[in-house]
């Protein structure tokens, strides 16, 4: 069986899964569709989370960061693991004793204040689409490269599966969907790099491999790694804050951001609501983190034995002597080359490189550069144009990060099977995280807006109506981001982490760990915060804006807009009144670890 | 909203208070503490003093890029499990506590 037909087989039994699970799982309340009824054992929800949470970014995108950014890839380890530790201490078990459903239904109960939930709701919404149109992306990659249909189609089909279950299995169905996913996902990610790890070094150890002497060659792969880049051109692999974009600033300013933006993440938080007490709340936060941890802890060997692999194959290669990968990737524009003259590949940090990726350009525009550039070849630089210099001015420099992940098996020229299985481990990954985000937005819409402030008189078989329409109308939208990219994915998703960084954060933890701040500082905070952020990152990536605040670059800059949410609502606060004595029991009883759990009936509670 | 504070025999409420305002200053030590690890895995080790770190080395890893891609996630999940533990016992701690004080008000 060749690679494609072990690929299809793979997936189609993964989705058939899904799908059974969710026809299983299928649900009639409200209650079982948002929280799963509250009623999910705290490993598997450790599972889900870890799922819901390693979205295609983790999974097809971080690995290829890290292996072309080298050190400053640790912004994406450090920052999306160390938030889960802010989320567990700082917003966990405080959430689910508060025990509703939805962030922005914390923020409007807390803070007592229609204008905070409607704040916190359009932030929700928005930080959700951002992040799932870069998850429709990732399936619309893998199914193009590996099942030979378009992006579009793939895309299509992704958001099909998706609606399938998610309407149909609510929480609880998306819930167990999500422990499967991570099954698949994560022997996607380890069996190849476990393989390629003992082939490379011989350890069977991926993170001890990557600390290792190459077989036959007595030097440490690292410090080939590093002699490979400092002969090329390229900043040192582990040395950090080299070139002037990952200087000590924006390295922490990035980590940070990504880690409150975990923190701050709707789709993460909810799932605390899906278990049962405060004290599997924790529990269920470490399970999480442990299962992220098995992947996170692989990436970087995975990342280091692929930027191996990359210069290996191609390196000082002959048109003939390229590997089939290459071909197959060349076809989709992921990876070009476009020689100097002399025949053979050279892949460089600087003006000698000839491998780009053809990026947002359609066929058509990189057809032409290629033969304008073989003219330029051919009448010896008299006419044409050195595609080189068009595709560098352009940012196009290297391979496209994305398909480092699924090309590495190849490189490395492990089994069919093997390769299949890293298709299907994408699309599992892509498809956890696009299903927990669909469910927040529907729940954000059917239950924040047409329940708490459109129509409260709504019963529960509207309110689930409403909630499976917006699913719908949701993956819709978020099928057009994926045909229609924004950026790559890594990018996007980077974007959504700053603007929760710098609207959600601040506004929970002060909310749970301060009596004194009312509605009016916290929500002036999240507005300041969100424009501020997305001012910035919308002014530098599309309109030249230069990165005025202390050279800090767009992904870092939710930190910023963090502490300024933190100073607006701090600085405010003695200004404004107090939060009233109802407010003031709330907080106690978030705080109060006692009588949270089954005594807890969301829907037969009197009042609400 | 609505409370959900267990129903039948009450303590008087100054214990209860005293009580849960106890419980809350033992938690924020934790957090705090734990904290402060998690600065100096993450931000202090994996990315302040990185360059400084490098010089030293780990078996085939510069020291610095070892905290940022390997140590720090290893120290964050340990930092959790310490976490869920010890809030964990302190929330025991507090339930026998609060068992205690309703006892006494019925006795």
């Amino acid at each position: 069986m060749d690679v494609q037909s072990w690929t299809t087989l793979f997936v189609g039994l993964s989705f058939s899964l899904y799908l059974l699970i969710a026809w299983v799982c299928r649900v009639r309340d409200t209650r079982g569709f948002y929280v799963a009824g509250q009623g999910v054992p705290t490993i598997a929800n450790g599972m889900a989370t870890a799922a819901d949470w390693m979205s295609a970014a983790s999974f097809l995108s971080m690995a290829g960061l890290i292996s072309t950014m080298g050190y400053a890839g640790g912004v994406y380890l450090m920052g999306w693991t160390g938030g889960y530790v802010l989320l567990a201490l700082l917003l966990a078990p405080y959430l689910r004793k508060f025990g509703h459903f939805t962030v922005p239904d914390f923020i409007g109960d807390r803070y007592n204040s229609t204008t905070a939930r409607v704040v916190a709701l359009i932030a929700a919404i928005f930080i959700s689409f951002v992040y799932v149109a870069g998850q429709m992306r990732g399936v619309g990659v893998v199914f193009s490269k590996f099942l030979g249909v378009g992006i579009e189609r793939g895309v299509l089909i992704g958001m099909v599966i998706v609606f399938i279950y998610a309407t149909l299995g609510g929480m609880k169905g998306i819930t167990w969907t999500q422990v499967a996913q991570y099954w698949v996902l994560i022997t996607a990610f380890l069996i190849p790099t476990i393989a390629i790890s003992i082939k490379l070094t011989g350890q069977p150890l991926p993170q001890v491999g990557m600390g290792s002497p190459l077989v036959g060659e007595g030097v440490h792969l690292l410090d080939k790694l590093d002699e490979i880049h400092r002969e090329f051109g390229f900043n040192s692999y582990t040395e950090p804050f080299t070139g002037s974009k990952w200087n000590r600033l924006n390295v922490l300013c990035t980590t940070l951001a990504l880690m409150v933006g975990t923190a701050g993440l709707p789709h993460v938080i909810v799932r605390f609501y899906t278990v049962k007490t405060v004290r599997a709340a924790r529990w269920s936060a470490f399970w999480a983190l442990f299962f992220i941890a098995l992947l996170y802890l692989t990436a970087p060997a995975t990342a280091a034995f692929a930027r191996y692999y990359m210069f290996d194959s191609l390196q000082g290669k002959s048109e003939a002597e390229l590997p089939g990968w290459y071909h197959k990737w060349n076809d989709i524009g992921m990876v070009l080359w476009l020689d100097d003259g002399d025949g053979r590949v050279c892949y460089s940090g600087d003006d000698r490189n000839e491998l780009f990726r053809g990026g947002n350009l359609s066929t058509a525009e990189l057809g032409k550069i290629a033969s304008e550039h073989q003219v330029w070849l051919l009448t010896d630089h008299d006419q044409g144009a050195d595609g080189r210099g068009v595709l560098r001015s352009k940012g196009l420099s290297g391979p496209d990060r994305d398909i480092i992940v699924l090309a590495t098996p190849e490189m490395a020229e492990l089994a069919d099977w093997i390769i299949a299985l890293v298709a299907a481990g994408g699309l599992a990954a892509a498809l956890s995280t696009a299903s927990g985000l669909l469910l927040v937005i529907s729940s954000s819409v059917a239950h924040d807006f047409y329940y708490r402030v459109i129509n409260p008189q709504a019963t529960e078989a509207q309110r689930l109506l409403v909630g499976r329409a917006v699913i719908g109308l949701a993956v819709v939208i978020a099928g057009l981001f994926g045909i229609y990219p924004p950026g790559f994915v890594g990018e996007v998703v980077a974007f959504a982490f700053g603007l929760a960084a710098a609207s959600f954060f601040p506004a929970i933890v002060l909310g749970i760990f301060s009596t004194r701040v009312g509605a009016v500082p916290a929500t002036l905070g999240m507005v300041i915060g969100l424009v501020f952020t997305g001012g910035y990152i919308i002014g530098n990536r599309f309109f030249d804006m230069p990165a005025w605040c202390f050279g800090i670059n767009a992904t870092g800059i939710g930190t910023v807009g963090m502490l300024i949410n933190f100073a607006v609502t701090l600085g405010l606060t003695p200004l404004c009144k107090s939060p009233d004595e109802k407010t003031r029991r709330l907080i106690e009883s978030i705080r109060e670890p006692e009588g949270a759990g089954p005594a807890v009936q969301i829907e037969t509670t009197p009042g609400h | 909203m609505a409370d959900h504070a267990p129903t039948g025999n009450q303590p008087p409420n100054s214990k209860v208070q005293l009580a849960l305002r106890g419980y809350w200053r033992a938690n924020m030590r934790i957090m705090a503490v734990l904290l402060c690890v998690w600065a100096i895995a993450g931000p202090v080790c994996g990315i302040l003093l990185a360059d400084r770190l490098n010089q030293f080395r780990l078996g085939g890893f510069p020291l610095g890029f070892w905290f940022a891609q390997q140590g720090s996630i290893i120290v964050f999940v340990v930092l959790i499990l310490g976490y869920a533990l010890l809030m964990n016992r302190l929330d025991r701690h507090h339930h026998d506590e609060l068992q205690r004080l309703r006892r006494d008000a019925e006795g």
